[in-house]
């Protein structure tokens, strides 16, 4: 086995008892005391996630915009400086190669970040497809740590460590962090309000301590996953996939075709004729956990499973044929040779009013 | 609670226990397996009358994370199964020697047992001698 990378925080992730295992070629925590425990702390106050695995592409050169508007599937003329946008990267059959947040950080300087599974093949897709742009494509993955602070108290957190205002929900803000230099971002992958937090490696650990003296519980990948799941935040790798398109997915809503990105064509296709499946969410009906690979009787795939911490009962995503997707509609799971009954629900699958009504 | 393997038990090297009494046994898992596992969510008790081999799974047992086979450490018929594990998984967790059993089974072959490890034995396989 090749050896996995370590992130600038990893002796902070020993030190806190966390268990550690490989996750797309890095040693990642992902757990320290407990999922169920990181998973409430981060809807009830606030967590601090490691996500320095994911990568950077930073894209600069007058043509920046117009070659991102090429490659990626959301409208990048939308993204003003300081601003940040959710977008997909697609082939031409309308495959999605990864999902990927957009930050501008001056008129022609973007910073795009990657899944860590799929950095690599972003970047030499990009690399490919800026021939004929006056644009460089810059792999800066290594250039920056990544912290994730998450959770209703998060933002009064960071505030109390910063030297200016924090951005405001999908925006970034060059600012000083604990002291550090850092990009801060108004976005997240947990349902959660919260920022997250780029800067350079060796001013990781002072960044990770103030925020953990600020109240912030350390939290490892397994609750990451299951809040983005209560979120119905697209799992890229079992959600979504190159053998499927946006608008199974339920992404539609970040594809503007008219900008003619790579796989618009297609995209157009399938949005005019409808999907033969879409992505729902589900909550468990019959006891059990359905999950991922698990067969939809009569058609279809979970995706994702799990138990829903806040909820107590199995959730998960599941593609099935486009007309069982309706809110309400019953599946009937084969989980492991036992038939298990699940509901197809609305997005999200956890709201916060739900449980404190 | 603290990490134990008690010496009245005897062990299976996928981390399972057996209390014998006479031709009878009772199952569970092992503190080290409910670590590795973290918090069990969903324990689905075998029925009464199931036979089970020695060495294969009988039961399944979920994290947050994962589902994971439950190996039988002796072969017989399963005579009474936990059904408090229902409604309250964790008992694995907290307690996996005592209220956190799994199920009791008349033995086929209770010579089997003699392939089983003592205590000293199991935590050498888990780095733990």
């Amino acid at each position: 086995m090749p050896s996995l990378r370590r992130t600038a925080l990893h002796a902070r992730h020993v030190a806190a008892g966390a268990r550690l295992v490989p996750f797309a070629g890095w040693e990642m925590p992902v757990q320290y005391e407990g999922i169920r425990a990181e998973h409430l702390r981060v809807r009830e106050a606030a967590g601090v996630f490691d996500v320095s695995h994911m990568g950077q592409i930073e894209t600069r050169g007058p043509d920046a915009q117009a070659f991102l508007q090429r490659v990626l599937t959301n409208d990048v003329a939308r993204i003003d400086v300081g601003g940040a946008q959710y977008s997909l990267l697609c082939r031409e059959d309308g495959g999605v190669l990864d999902d990927l947040f957009t930050y501008r950080l001056d008129e022609a300087r973007y910073l795009t970040v990657t899944n860590a599974a799929n950095h690599e093949r972003d970047l030499a897709w990009m690399q490919r497809h800026a021939a004929g742009f006056d644009v460089e494509v810059v792999d800066r993955a290594d250039a920056y740590a990544m912290l994730a602070v998450q959770g209703p108290a998060a933002r009064g957190l960071v505030a109390a460590l910063a030297d200016g205002e924090l951005p405001a929900r999908f925006h970034t803000a060059e600012l000083a962090v604990a002291g550090r230099p850092a990009l801060v971002c108004g976005t997240g992958y947990t349902g959660e309000d919260g920022v997250e937090i780029l800067c350079a490696p060796e001013d990781a650990a002072a960044v990770w301590d103030a925020v953990v003296a600020g109240g912030a519980g350390p939290v490892g990948l397994g609750a990451r996953d299951t809040l983005r799941l209560e979120a119905c935040y697209h799992l890229y790798g079992n959600d979504l996939s190159p053998e499927r398109g946006p608008i199974e997915a339920g992404l539609g809503w970040c594809c503007k075709e008219e900008t003619g990105f790579i796989g618009s064509e297609a995209v157009a296709a399938v949005r005019a004729a409808g999907p033969a499946e879409r992505l729902v969410s589900f909550t468990m009906v019959d006891a059990g956990i359905a999950r991922a690979g698990n067969p939809v009787l009569g058609g279809g795939v979970v995706t994702s499973g799990t138990l829903s911490p806040c909820l107590g009962i199995g959730a998960g995503l599941a593609y099935v044929p486009a007309e069982r997707a309706e809110v309400g509609t019953e599946l009937e799971i084969d989980v492991r040779g036992t038939t298990r009954r699940a509901r197809v629900v609305p997005r999200p699958i956890y709201r916060k009013e739900e449980v404190d009504a | 609670m603290e990490e134990t393997y008690p010496d009245d038990l005897r062990y299976h090297a996928e981390h399972d226990w057996a209390r014998i009494e006479g031709d009878h046994a009772t199952f569970g898992v092992t503190w080290y397996a409910q670590d590795q596992l973290g918090e069990v969510v969903f324990f689905d008790p075998p029925e009464v009358g199931t036979e089970v081999v020695a060495g294969q799974a009988y039961a399944e047992v979920e994290s947050v994370k994962a589902v994971s086979d439950v190996i039988a450490p002796l072969s017989g018929e399963i005579v009474e199964v936990n059904e408090a594990l229902r409604e309250s998984p964790e008992r694995v967790n907290d307690d996996p020697y005592g209220e956190g059993w799994m199920v009791k089974v008349r033995l086929s072959d209770p010579a089997e047992v003699d392939e089983l490890m003592d205590a000293a034995a199991y935590r050498e396989t888990i780095g733990k001698s």
